[in-house]
């Protein structure tokens, strides 16, 4: 017993969540560790399943829409403009064109919105507690946007099959555009003084867990992760909807595919983002914001699956009907789901501090993970 | 010992233990306010004159709290653990002087006894991480001492060069040997090196490693509530008082500043101007990685330590008026 004492190591097993401070919600990874080194991470999905999917059959089309929001809690825009325009292709609904400007507008308002807790909960995992607060106080003028819009912060409900709930308050869109115009841009500036050319976080995230594209393409990886990798695949510009193909803009990649890859893509779509919602609003036309749809939404039987860009990513809304008022099935490919699953390989044989450096650029959001 | 000399060293030392107390909750106070203004939040401000009671009223909670224990924490090990961390820090401050004459012991190896007090903290954080029965603790606890045991390196070089300069161990020597010229200005490289290897001694942003939140909840005292808990918060701000009254006297010249006649309030001023910078530091930079803490101490500090080193030896020996 002695001798084999001697000549062996042991690996201690950490619960790195439910509940702690690096996880994004309710997130757990089992980690086996060796010193400092992790030797496997086993993630464990599932603590705020609250069955989405299943729920949708038993509810109206439109009803299921209150269920999507609450899916991925941060970006609520984005998730109900992929499921309406699921039902709208399913039904055979036209949206009128200022409402597909002002659903691309407030897309993009949510991808920024998504991307400051993003930010700033990646440098929390890294230490640095001040973008957090930052990312807050522009998060928080947003939402407040949002809020004069629909009455609500983070479950907008704003979104109609065939456009949008009603016309934009007065003066909405200038406050809009004079935020994302001339507020915006400088506190990114002030964001990026923080961490990007920081010394610590570089040497914390350059080079780190850097993946290949081919390799990312062959694990499914989506959004920012991929294009971090050099690849410029982009829903918005490969397979345009909303009013996308209306203005111009750019789908910002990286090199390398690393840690710092992804936060640069991520800022960079982050500027993007306001100068979008800037041209949107110049260009946004007059008009009906809202066709009129019947009440009682009964789309015909078929099967439709349908494919957006949120901020994490490719969200794929898979609809199956049977001709009748609720859904037959309701399925939701995630981007998150896919990108937490290759979290394992990307992980092992580095630090348990890069561990969560990794998992915090992955951009995980718990509800629509485990849904 | 006369009546006289031990009333002396009793008014002393409850000078001292009520500076402890104050200054603790000061620095508090204080890191609190200017962090929250970096952050452009509030900050305490609702209880009492710019937020004076709420610390009170933290330390009134703290107090109270209940202190819970594990159950397969070792009993003995897990009570004594904040007390072995509390009373070494606690002890150095005995040997430091505040003014010409000021101090309790005005130590002919008085550096030496403050450095080897702290050099015992890393036993108290092990002992706290690895009594606590948890992995986190354990993980932190041995970031600690690693981590303590890698900086008192440098931080020992940096002050080595101030001694063969002053050619004295004694704290109030080395201060009125720079009654012309503070040594930051002759030996910048040894304040930058000790700078450094304090902010790591002192756990504080960004060589938090024992800490670490995000990777370990809170390192070695994830167990501890209460005023346990509250014993090692005291520590870490006597480590950073007793370090940055170190860095004062080593480097910035005590309680001098020139054109103005001695005097204790300005070795609190510069322990204080340092201990904000503490913070601004804390404010503005993420936590750095383990390795690379380590790699940083043993590649690249101590190296430049024993090259300052031998620079400021070559020096006093070829120029010992001007060195």
């Amino acid at each position: 017993m002695v001798t084999s004492l001697a000549s062996s190591t042991q690996t201690i097993s950490v619960n790195v969540g439910p509940q702690h401070p690096s996880t994004h919600g309710v997130m757990h990874l089992i980690v086996e560790l060796s010193g400092e080194e992790v030797c496997s991470v086993r993630p464990v999905v599932g603590y705020l399943h609250r069955g989405i999917e299943k729920l949708a059959e038993g509810r109206t089309y439109a009803q299921c829409q209150v269920l999507v929001d609450r899916m991925d809690y941060v970006s609520g825009f984005c998730t109900e403009l992929a499921y309406c325009r699921a039902v709208e292709t399913l039904a055979g609904i036209e949206v009128p064109e200022r409402a597909e400007y002002l659903r691309t507008l407030l897309a993009e308002l949510q991808r920024l919105a998504s991307h400051f807790v993003w930010f700033g909960s990646y440098g929390l995992d890294l230490g640095a507690w001040t973008p957090f607060i930052y990312c807050f106080i522009e998060r928080e003028m947003l939402l407040d946007l949002f809020e004069e819009l629909c009455g609500s912060r983070m479950m907008p409900n704003f979104l109609r099959f065939g456009g949008v709930r009603e016309e934009v308050p007065g003066g909405w869109l200038e406050r809009v555009r004079s935020f994302a115009a001339d507020h915006m841009p400088r506190a990114i500036d002030t964001y990026e003084a923080l961490l990007t050319r920081n010394e610590i976080f570089r040497s914390r995230t350059v080079g780190l867990s850097a993946i290949g594209q081919d390799l990312a393409l062959s694990w499914g990886l989506t959004g920012p992760m991929l294009r971090a990798t050099g690849c410029a695949r982009d829903l918005r510009k490969d397979a345009p909807y909303a009013a996308y193909d209306r203005i111009e803009w750019e789908v910002h990649t990286g090199a390398s595919g690393d840690c710092y890859d992804r936060y640069l893509v991520r800022v960079a779509e982050m500027r993007e983002s306001c100068r979008m919602a800037v041209r949107l609003i110049d260009a946004m036309p007059e008009g009906e914001v809202r066709n009129k749809v019947p009440r009682n939404l009964k789309p015909p039987e078929g099967e439709v699956y349908v494919r957006t860009e949120t901020p994490r990513g490719e969200l794929g809304v898979l609809i199956v009907s049977d001709g009748t008022a609720t859904p037959y099935r309701l399925h939701f490919r995630s981007p998150a789901l896919v990108n937490i699953s290759t979290l394992p390989r990307m992980a092992v044989g580095h630090k348990l501090a890069d561990l969560i450096a990794i998992a915090g650029s992955i951009d995980l959001v718990m509800g629509e993970i485990d849904r | 010992m006369s009546v006289g000399q031990l009333m002396r060293a009793l008014v002393w030392l409850v000078g001292l233990l009520a500076l402890m107390g104050v200054n603790t909750l000061m620095f508090v106070w204080w890191e609190r306010k200017f962090i929250a203004r970096i952050h452009r939040r509030h900050g305490p401000l609702h209880h009492g004159w710019h937020g004076l009671l709420q610390l009170p009223a933290d330390g009134l909670k703290m107090l109270t709290k209940e202190s819970t224990r594990p159950l397969a924490a070792d009993r003995m090990f897990f009570s004594l653990a904040p007390a072995m961390v509390v009373v070494p820090t606690y002890v150095a401050y005995v040997a430091l002087p505040f003014g010409p004459g000021a101090a309790l012991v005005d130590m002919r190896h008085g550096l030496f006894f403050v450095f080897a007090f702290q050099a015992l903290l890393p036993v108290g954080f092990t002992v706290a991480g690895w009594a606590s029965a948890n992995k986190y603790s354990l993980l932190g606890a041995l970031r600690s001492s690693a981590q303590q045991i890698s900086y008192e390196v440098p931080m020992l070089l940096g002050a080595l060069s101030v001694v063969v300069m002053a050619g004295s161990l004694r704290l109030t020597d080395i201060v009125s040997a720079q009654h012309a010229v503070w040594y930051v200005f002759k030996q910048p490289v040894g304040f930058v090196l000790t700078c450094v290897a304090m902010i790591a001694e002192m756990n504080r942003t960004p060589f938090d490693m024992p800490e670490a939140e995000s990777e370990l909840v809170a390192g070695y005292n994830v167990e501890y509530s209460g005023m346990r808990y509250g014993l090692f918060m005291m520590a870490e701000y006597s480590v950073m008082f007793v370090g940055t009254m170190l860095v004062s006297m080593l480097y910035l010249g005590g309680w001098n500043l020139p054109f103005l006649p001695a005097s204790p309030l300005w070795l609190l001023l510069k322990v204080w101007l340092l201990v904000t910078a503490l913070i601004w530091v804390r404010g503005t930079l993420p936590r750095v990685r383990v390795d690379i803490l380590m790699e940083t101490s043993w590649k690249v500090l101590i190296p430049i330590g024993f090259a300052n080193l031998l620079l400021i030896g070559l020096l006093t020996t070829i120029w010992p008026r001007v060195f």
